[in-house]
């Protein structure tokens, strides 16, 4: 069997109540130990308030090949943003 | 930094005629300035090229902390003990963001590891030069983690996308680096005529192999070119050499102490200043593995490497045992 270690891939939450951010990845033998070096190596400055480890095999991700199919329809769907609608000033803020 | 050398997969630049469809379009998303993410199409030469320069540079970091870590148990104070503990500590971080990156490129992290130590692979230069003494310490955080800082900043911007991202967290950290440096060479510059000697001494001795880290002139630098193009390098050698020199001779001024290298002049013709070379035979030499502390740090590193192998096979049995207990 092969003695190398599993990859966990690393999301913490900053101090601002912001949502766990991607920021990095390391090697670990179980969870525990994956978030013990989480935090030895990616909260070294106030970074964090708290830690996310997955086993990157268990992520699936979208293949780059399908970007086109996948993303380009939203860019000609315009009136999903609210600067489409012109409001006249008189109303006031909306 | 910390990558000097780096042989690119393949020898000179292909035409945009010579390319095939998806070179062609690869090549424009490198030249719009559009990252290239790990499970992307990219030219197997441009891969082989990034796992080098990215091993390279991990290894360096690893590798680098080998002459600072002899000063922990022997730093003037406690504050300084914190201090250079918090930065060896940051190294190890260091190497592992760009372990990491070089792995998603599918070359494992132990792979990488086993081709250092079979001397296949190789780390900076610098670190097979000693650490005699405590303003030895000061002068590397300085100088050569100031090298470094100039090299990495321009490496923020380089094409690959895991590998820019590392770039970017190490330069916050590293900025700490060169300033705790500076500032220890600051106490012992203003120190003591003794303690200002010994300041003097460090900075004659690791001024040339500072410069040295940004490798060899642009004109005997074959394997640039490609790398250029490809945006994996992204400013020549000579280029942040110069800037480094710019940036450092003022830092030098100001504490007092003599220029390292009496041909250093302003030139105001061309608003730099003038320098001399490095000893370039010593740097090939240092790179055949005949510097000061080659075969120490391998040694150093080898016998970390194997008197930890108990502790990572035995986590890992604990680890498996209790996935197998947990699903009975």
């Amino acid at each position: 069997m092969k003695n190398e270690w599993p990859l966990w891939e690393v999301f913490i939450r900053g101090q601002h109540g912001l949502s766990h951010r991607h920021v990095g990845s390391l090697h670990a033998p179980d969870a525990d130990m994956a978030i013990k070096n989480a935090r030895d190596v990616y909260t070294r400055r106030n970074e964090g308030v708290s830690i996310w480890v997955v086993e990157a095999r268990h992520i699936a991700a979208t293949a780059p090949g399908d970007k086109g199919p996948l993303f380009e329809p939203s860019e000609s769907k315009v009136y999903r943003h609210p600067t489409f609608f012109d409001i006249p000033e008189d109303v006031g803020h909306m | 930094m910390y990558a000097q050398m780096i042989k690119t997969a393949r020898s000179g630049i292909k035409t945009r005629d010579e390319m095939t469809d998806r070179e062609r379009a690869f090549q424009d998303k490198i030249d719009a300035d559009i990252k290239i993410e790990p499970r992307d199409w990219m030219p197997d030469d441009y891969r082989m090229t990034l796992i080098r320069q990215i091993g390279q540079h991990a290894h360096s970091e690893v590798v680098g902390q080998l002459p600072e870590g002899n000063w922990i148990t022997r730093a003037p104070t406690l504050e300084r003990k914190a201090i250079l503990l918090a930065k060896v500590q940051d190294e190890a971080g260091h190497g592992l963001y760009l372990y990491s990156a070089a792995e998603t490129l599918g070359e494992s992290r132990d792979e990488l590891v086993r081709l250092l130590h079979e001397g296949r692979m190789k780390y900076s230069s610098i670190f097979n030069y000693p650490t005699l003494n405590w303003a030895d310490i000061g002068a590397v955080g300085w100088l050569v983690d100031g090298a470094a800082i100039v090299n990495q900043v321009a490496l923020q911007r380089t094409s690959y996308g895991p590998y820019s991202r590392a770039m970017v967290r190490i330069c916050k950290e590293e900025s700490f680096h060169a300033r705790q440096g500076y500032h220890a060479i600051m106490k012992m510059a203003f120190g003591t005529p003794a303690q200002k000697k010994m300041a003097q001494d460090a900075l004659n001795r690791l001024w040339f192999p500072a410069m040295m880290m940004f490798g060899p002139h642009d004109s005997e630098s074959t394997h640039s070119e490609q790398s250029m193009a490809w945006k994996i390098k992204v400013k020549s050698n000579d280029e942040l050499r110069q800037q480094f020199v710019d940036q450092t001779i003022p830092q030098i001024e100001y504490l007092g102490l003599d220029l390292p290298d009496p041909d250093i002049t302003w030139n105001a013709a061309r608003g730099h200043y003038d320098f001399s070379d490095p000893d370039w035979d010593e740097f090939m030499d240092v790179i055949r593995g005949n510097g000061p502390c080659n075969v120490d740090r391998m040694k150093d590193r080898v016998k970390a490497w194997e008197d930890g192998a108990w502790v990572r096979d035995g986590l890992l049995a604990h680890a498996r045992k209790r996935a197998r207990v947990a699903a009975e």
